[in-house]
């Protein structure tokens, strides 16, 4: 669009060195150069998996052009998608992902709207406390993690250890500490006179935050939403760590696991995994980026 | 409808006191404007009476009832703000029945309120949209059209014009008015501007650091200040001050403003000011329109002097014209075809008959 309009101007007026449309012009050629190399950067991984997916064992060993499939195969995909253990790792990845970012919503959401507007005393350490406690990486928590939840099945002789439900408790750990701070910095952003109108016109604090707040935060909450998801699906340590069954397993510790068998690697099947695995986040990603545009707030106030 | 009722207001942030003890009465159905430079108390007075700002001190009544701990939705009350407010994500129809939906108001009744409103405001075109798809003007009367379709007891305005442009504002000042006439719903409306306090109040509150300066109708206030900070505040050019004191010369008491300048004060000036101590600094305030070009014959009261004006403003009707008596700035308003020209030497005539005095220390109007 904008290269267009310049190419349009460039012959009605002299451009001077240095001047606006010049400088811009630069600009956008280093871009599209960076842009070109990050992207072939970043896409090359998954093509090198789609190509070899499609692969059979014999030929990913076999001597020849890795870059290109001679003799193409969906082995991988029936093999894997026939496997009741595949689609058990499936389900239960979809479960715990689905769990999770509706447990990290309901949490963050009022969370977020409490720390940005309701003026209680505290609530600037709070918000800030929150932030820290996602600054804590996840390899220093799993140890005693693992330990609060073995002393509790200890205590109460309820048993969380290697059931994929562990994971619900453990997962908001890691999301809601950050989507309460994306989500108090979209709060933050709507003018507080709008709130006070909502509250004029007779609405409750959790009416304000329904009817007024999430719909116009909403790319702030879709935002989140991608994250707790994909922090949730993508998660290795953790499930690696408090679920050991193979029908507890989650999909990332499920691939490695069963489909490398000692120093054994089923790279046909591995690659295959990986790219199912990739594909939900992907086709969630697609779905919201269309509402994940900012600007909903336009018009609100002046501006 | 119901009369509102401040009594010994006081609203203290830690150690600051935004607003010191007001005690204010207003009507019902009375136009009421806040008015006061920034930082005067003016805001906050009207949201504690939204109910947006606890009080620290006092009462507020409407309607007769105290409503120091009634939560803002129990109020029945209305507010526009200055940067309207509209809910982004909601049409114009929707945005001014929210309040009534969240009531649940029956849909027939919340439709006929929402059409009556817009006729009122003339945007029954605009029902539809959204409000980043309207001029400013558009989203105030939108806003505007939120307060009244909930038919409150009372309208609060806080500066629903600072946002727009000069013209709009005019006429957006037109349109209140006529709206205010229709519905009559008790108004208090602040803002920082004197012209829209005078045009649109009934009474006017002039305020100035947290504290009520003068309460009066838009003609008291201006031809009655009670005190200096009244007496600059409301008009435009604002009031000359200029040091003075008062002597008698010969049986008659005079005021002299400079070595050269002094006159014989009108007799019932005179007769007033006379038992003011003769060594007291006083200050001579003087609107600008009361100092005009001179003319052959000078009406009782009106004395005339020489002067050499710094610079000139044309304003089409009028040419303000700027110079100083011994240092002091003054304005003064002539007539574009005077002849007043910037560094020119000019005749003027002040009209004693509208001065005011004041102390200089206190600054009171005597």
């Amino acid at each position: 669009m904008s290269s267009v309009t310049i190419d349009k101007a460039a012959p009605t007026r002299t451009v001077k060195y240095g001047s606006m449309s010049r400088d811009r012009k630069w600009a956008l050629r280093w871009s599209y150069f960076f842009l070109t190399l990050f992207a072939i950067f970043s896409l090359l991984p998954p093509i090198y998996m789609l190509i070899t997916s499609l692969k059979s064992s014999a030929e990913i060993s076999a001597a020849t052009n890795p870059w290109w499939v001679f003799h193409p195969t969906l082995e991988n995909y029936v093999g894997l998608l026939t496997s009741n253990q595949f689609l058990r790792f499936f389900w239960n990845s979809a479960l715990v992902s689905i769990f999770v970012v509706t447990i990290t919503m309901l949490i963050s959401v009022p969370a977020a709207f409490a720390l940005a507007r309701m003026r209680f005393w505290g609530s600037a350490t709070l918000a800030t406390g929150v932030f820290l406690t996602y600054l804590i990486p996840d390899s220093l928590l799993f140890i005693p993690l693992f330990k609060v939840f073995a002393l509790f099945g200890d205590w109460t002789g309820i048993q969380l250890i290697n059931r994929w439900y562990v994971l619900l408790f453990i997962y908001p750990t890691l999301t809601v500490p950050f989507c309460t701070w994306i989500m108090i910095g979209y709060f933050a952003s709507i003018p507080k006179e709008l709130d006070e109108a909502a509250i004029i016109d007779g609405a409750s604090w959790f009416q304000t935050l329904t009817r007024i707040f999430i719909p116009v935060a909403l790319p702030g909450l879709i935002a989140a939403t991608i994250f707790a998801f994909t922090v949730s699906w993508a998660q290795f340590l953790y499930p690696l760590v408090f679920t050991t069954s193979t029908d507890q397993l989650v999909l990332p510790v499920g691939i490695i696991t069963t489909l490398i068998k000692g120093d054994v690697f089923n790279w046909g099947q591995i690659m295959t995994g990986a790219l199912l695995g990739a594909a939900p986040p992907l086709i969630i990603y697609a779905f919201l980026m269309d509402y994940y545009i900012a600007g909903l707030t336009a018009g609100a106030t002046k501006g | 409808m119901a009369d509102v009722a401040l009594r010994k207001v006081v609203k203290r942030y830690d150690d600051v006191e935004a607003v010191r003890g007001i005690d204010l009465d207003i009507a019902d159905h009375e136009f009421i404007v806040l008015v006061g430079p920034s930082g005067c108390g003016k805001s906050t007075t009207l949201r504690m009476i939204a109910g947006l700002e606890d009080i620290s001190d006092g009462d507020i009544m409407i309607g007769g009832d105290v409503v120091n701990d009634v939560p803002p939705k129990d109020r029945d009350i209305a507010m526009v703000f200055q940067n309207y407010a509209l809910y982004p994500h909601m049409t114009v129809a929707e945005n001014m029945s929210f309040g009534l939906r969240l009531k649940h108001y029956p849909k027939a009744e919340i439709k006929a309120r929402v059409t009556e409103a817009a006729r009122l405001l003339d945007i029954t075109d605009l029902i539809d949209r959204k409000p980043k798809q309207l001029s400013g003007g558009q989203r105030q009367r939108v806003a505007m059209g939120r307060a009244i379709v909930r038919n409150p007891k009372v309208f609060l305005f806080d500066e629903p014009l600072s946002n727009l442009d000069a013209k709009l504002r005019v006429q957006m000042r037109i349109e209140i008015k006529k709206v205010h006439q229709k519905v009559r719903t008790t108004t208090v409306y602040v803002t920082h501007d004197q012209v829209e306090a005078m045009t649109l109040a009934d009474r006017v509150v002039v305020m100035n650091k947290g504290r009520i300066e003068q309460i009066g109708t838009p003609n008291e206030l201006y031809h009655k200040p009670a005190t200096r900070f009244v007496a600059g505040f409301i008009g435009s050019p604002a009031m000359n001050f200029l040091p003075c004191r008062l002597e008698d010369v010969g049986g008659t008491l005079q005021i002299r403003l400079t070595d050269r300048i002094a006159f014989a004060l009108p007799p019932a000036r005179a007769a007033r000011y006379n038992t003011l101590p003769r060594t007291e600094k006083l200050l001579l305030g003087i609107r600008p329109e009361h100092l005009t070009e001179s003319h052959a014959h000078l009406g009782p009261g009106v004395e005339s002097f020489d002067t050499v004006l710094d610079v000139t403003e044309p304003m089409g009707m009028e040419t303000l014209v700027y110079f100083g008596l011994d240092g002091t700035p003054v304005c003064g308003r002539v007539d574009p075809n005077a002849g007043a020209k910037d560094g020119a030497p000019m005749r003027l005539a002040m009209d004693l008959n509208n001065m005011h005095l004041l102390n200089e220390a206190t600054g009171a109007v005597l």
